[in-house]
């Protein structure tokens, strides 16, 4: 690479100032960052549109608004044109959860992500207006002088920013909508949603971090923190869930968390001018933002295939499916391969990025500046252990095993649009895990926009971890070479020997029906347990009673503490005390008219008694 | 030079086995037994390749995956696994991440070929490993990364090889605390007492054993063999702190390797005779202790 590529690879569409309206003016501009989530829309939005083939019109129509909000705020260089495209992204995205509307529970899911999302908007229109308060213009590239700002009003933005877009991204402790919506939203809609419009959020933070100038530690701190905890949370939740997409959905939680440890990474290595961890943590997590989008878009593609195919999302009514739907189940097992970040596949680089960044601030830093680096690596870990077992659990109990209900004998296997979108991904999905090593390197424009000033040492560090990835992918590239001479191996002795099927050995027990398996929450409950203040375990019984008792019934499920013990108890309390107002609204026509002509008496004698 | 680096890989893959026979034989000395031959777990394998294979009608081919992909995972570490000062066949900064994540990738295939029979005894055994999984893969990273901390190196191989004897000469106790931790995650990754009983005969206390009970033939035998090798890699990473730091001729660095060797494994043993398998709902606390041990080591110097 060239001395000085940042500055000559930006993509020059900048600033058309050609159309000013009051406060605002329609400019766009196009640098290495919106770039690169452009290609994400484009290409996950083009993928998910061919899953959702037969979509009705009005979908079809949201869904291009969707599109062109997301293109919108991304290629926006105006806040006001920024707000615009990010109202039609939410708006546009309201419509498409609530396609099935009939359904009350589409309703309900509906409108928890109208408030969530515009509450956490509220947040953004403080912060630009703050920001307009300071720098006098709402474009953009004004916005470049608020670095010199006292701290207290970056700090402020700060906030606002990470509340309002970590509200949108699924930062716990704003997630709890997130859940919710998902799984009610077409298949196809919650993959786009997931995998990009998320990430929208994502890159809406980073180009506000990019007008802050130099960040303060503790920015850093906060945003690991808070990713710390999203991962947490969110895997244990996604771990003990019944419901496959639910599952899923909690799991783009963890996933935003680990990308924002890397962020957080980048912007504390940043304040403490170590600058090849800072350029580790940002490319860990756009290299993870972009595999997430890929593994995601996949696992949802494939629980909608199985949606389709089944007509039930929980799973304790499925299993055996991989015997029904091989294509799927094999791809849903790429996917948690890849989510779960193990070799040889694409999720293991990304989490490799981030890792190294905190384990290199964590080694070479004097305590106590370490030790944020030393936590990040410890959330890691426990995230990493705790995703293989959430998506052991979703893999294993939908596609293995006997089936539990009719929902899985009769399905069969879903038709070849909707499956080509996913081998696409999965393709995406090894092209990176084996490819990494020649297109790391071409972060460094991307990275430069996050941290500008310096390009010698961005490049560097991409250029030496690039090797780590070839060495990754020569691994992994071995890894298939002695599973394919096993597998071989395996064949010659078996060739010409008695190769027999049985019964599974039930310990002596002959009789065994698919009910017997495990079930979902038998599966995670150790797990759960362990985690409970996360996770908060609900038993309700029916306990058998009298001389002949008929029904009895236990039911355990897991509720969302942050939902339960924090908002649930808010927003009852908001609504107790709006219901005050319903005295005036007991729906009787005469009484309504009495208030009417009070209120007309009250105006007329306070008129009359002002004139004289 | 390559052949010199196919050495440790060589012994692992020749060696595995018997360390399991030093164990049972340390077990049947205490127990004043004879205990099988030495080379029983050579015959077992033996044994299981040379036998018809029955699959249950359950299963998929994912089945016959698992113990493929797990035994890969596992042969794959030893090429990142450091013996003395004989240079590893491969060594970038953060190996020892890949290392953990492939041993995960091993335990992921185990436990969905256990979800595949569709038997509640089976995802009964996935259901613990996944969770004592879940908490000895943190201790595990967390253990190796104490280790590149107080060694300022990012390799297994220099940590191993540069970092370790400078930090006897600097806090040997630091490495004799991880040893421990080290141990810990052996027994409970190996499911060795006082984590899970390799010996017993119900299926409802079993973690590991439970987990392989469909599979027979040559599968059962990559699955034993992927187990030895497992326990032999946890071992090199507890011999490798005591690897003296002199430069030695090869042959008698091997020795001092395999003794080294066997003395984890009478350790492992004389555990095994001294304790029961704890509760359950104990196992977690095992593990996060050492987990905490961990964290005061990593912490230890700073202050």
């Amino acid at each position: 690479m060239l001395p000085g590529a940042n500055e000559t690879r930006e993509l020059a569409l900048s600033s058309i100032d050609a159309w000013h309206v009051p406060y605002g003016s329609l400019s766009f501009n196009l640098d290495a960052l919106s770039a690169f989530f452009l290609t994400l829309i484009l290409l996950l939005g083009v993928l998910t549109a061919v899953f959702g083939k037969n979509s009705s019109g009005t979908t079809w129509f949201f869904f291009i608004s969707l599109m062109f909000g997301m293109t919108l705020v991304v290629l926006a260089a105006n806040a006001l044109l920024f707000l615009f495209g990010w109202e039609i992204m939410s708006l546009a995205s309201y419509f498409l959860v609530t396609t099935r509307h009939q359904e009350p529970g589409v309703r309900a899911a509906g409108w928890t992500y109208l408030v969530a999302t515009h509450l956490g908007t509220i947040f953004l229109f403080v912060m630009f207006f703050l920001c307009e308060q300071k720098t006098g213009s709402f474009d953009f590239h004004a916005f470049s002088s608020l670095s010199a700002q006292s701290p207290e009003v970056l700090a402020a933005i700060f906030a606002c920013a990470v509340i309002g877009f970590g509200t949108k991204a699924g930062f716990a402790p704003f997630h709890v909508w997130l859940p919710d919506t998902y799984p009610e939203t077409p298949s196809h809609v919650a993959a786009l949603m997931s995998a990009v419009m998320a990430k929208i959020a994502i890159y809406g933070l980073l180009r506000m971090l990019t007008f802050l100038g130099e960040p303060e530690a503790w920015w850093g701190i906060t945003l690991i923190a808070i990713g710390i905890m999203s991962g947490l949370s969110g895997i244990i939740m996604a771990l003990s869930q019944k419901d496959l997409k639910r599952l899923i959905a909690y799991s783009s939680i963890e996933n935003i968390g680990i990308i924002t440890i890397g962020i957080g990474l980048g912007l504390l290595g940043m304040a403490y001018q170590a600058t090849g961890f800072a350029v580790l943590g940002f490319a860990g997590a756009l290299l993870h933002i972009l595999n997430h989008a890929l593994f995601k878009g996949l696992l949802f593609l494939a629980a909608g295939s199985v949606l389709q195919a089944t007509k039930t999302r929980l799973i304790d009514d499925l299993g055996g499916l991989l015997r029904r739907m091989p294509i799927t189940g094999g791809l849903f097992l790429f996917g948690s391969i890849a989510i779960t970040a193990l070799p040889p596949l694409n999720g293991f680089i990304s989490e490799f990025l981030i890792y190294l960044s905190a384990l290199g601030g964590g080694l070479t830093l004097r305590f106590p500046a370490n030790l944020p680096f030393l936590a990040a690596v410890l959330g890691l870990a426990l995230i990493g252990g705790l995703a293989l077992a959430a998506f052991a659990k979703a893999f294993g109990l939908v596609f293995l095993g006997r089936a539990r209900s009719e929902h899985s004998t009769r399905a069969s296997e879903s038709g070849i649009w909707m499956l080509l979108p996913m081998v696409v991904l999965a393709l995406c999905c090894v092209a990176i895990a084996f490819g990494s090593g020649f297109f790391l390197e071409e972060f460094a424009p991307i990275v430069g926009v996050l941290l500008p000033h310096h390009s010698a040492a961005t490049e560097m560090t991409l250029q030496a971890v690039a090797g780590q990835a070839f060495a990754i992918a020569m691994l992994s590239g071995i890894f298939l070479a002695v599973l394919g001479i096993l597998a071989l191996f395996r064949y010659l002795l078996l060739r010409g020997r008695v190769v027999q099927t049985g019964v599974t050995w039930g310990c002596g027990y002959t009789k065994g029906t698919p009910k017997m398996q495990y079930t979902s929450t038998s599966f995670s409950e150790p797990l759960s347990l362990l985690f409970s203040p996360l996770a908060a375990m609900k038993t309700e019984v029916t306990a058998p009673s009298g001389f002949f008792p008929s029904a009895a019934s236990l039911q355990r499920h897991v509720t969302d503490t942050f939902r339960e013990s924090i908002y649930l108890p808010i927003f009852l309390r908001i609504s107790a005390l709006f219901s005050h107002f319903r005295l005036i609204q007991h729906g009787r026509l005469r009484l309504y008219v009495l208030n009417v002509v009070v209120t007309l008496l009250v105006l007329l004698t306070w008129k009359i008694g002002f004139s004289s | 030079m390559m052949t010199l680096m196919m050495i440790p890989i060589c012994l692992a893959l020749c060696f595995a086995p018997l360390l399991r026979s030093v164990i049972n034989k340390t077990k049947a000395f205490f127990a004043g037994r004879k205990g099988p031959p030495w080379l029983q777990p050579y015959r077992d394998i033996r044994k299981l390749l040379g036998k018809d294979a029955v699959y249950s009608k359950t299963t998929t081919w994912l089945f016959r995956a698992g113990p493929l992909v797990s035994l890969t995972g596992v042969m794959l570490a030893l090429t990142l696994l450091p013996m003395g000062s004989i240079p590893t066949l491969l060594a970038f900064p953060g190996d020892f991440l890949f290392l953990a994540y492939l041993l995960a990738q091993g335990r992921l295939f185990v436990v969905l070929a256990a979800l595949d029979t569709g038997s509640s005894f089976e995802a009964m055994g996935a259901s613990r490993e996944v969770q004592f999984g879940a908490l000895t893969e943190p201790v595990l990273l967390l253990a190796i990364a104490t280790l590149s901390h107080h060694a300022s190196m990012f390799s297994l191989s220099s940590i191993y090889q540069t970092g370790v004897p400078d930090i006897w000469s600097r806090a040997p106790i630091i490495l004799l605390i991880l040893a421990l931790v080290f141990f810990v995650v052996l027994l409970s990754e190996n499911s060795r007492m006082p984590v899970d009983d390799p010996t017993t005969h119900l299926e409802l206390t079993m973690i590991h054993e439970v987990m392989v009970l469909d599979h027979g033939g040559p599968d059962l035998a990559f699955i034993e063999y992927m187990q030895a090798l497992k326990l032999w890699i946890f071992s090199t990473l507890i011999v490798g702190l005591f690897m003296p730091s002199i430069e030695l001729p090869v042959g008698l660095q091997c020795a001092i390797f395999l003794a080294g060797m066997g003395v984890v494994g009478v350790a492992i043993g004389l555990t095994e005779t001294m304790m029961a398998r704890l509760r359950m709902e104990k196992v977690p606390q095992l593990i996060v202790g050492a987990g905490m041990l961990s964290v005061f080591t990593l912490l230890l110097e700073v202050f």
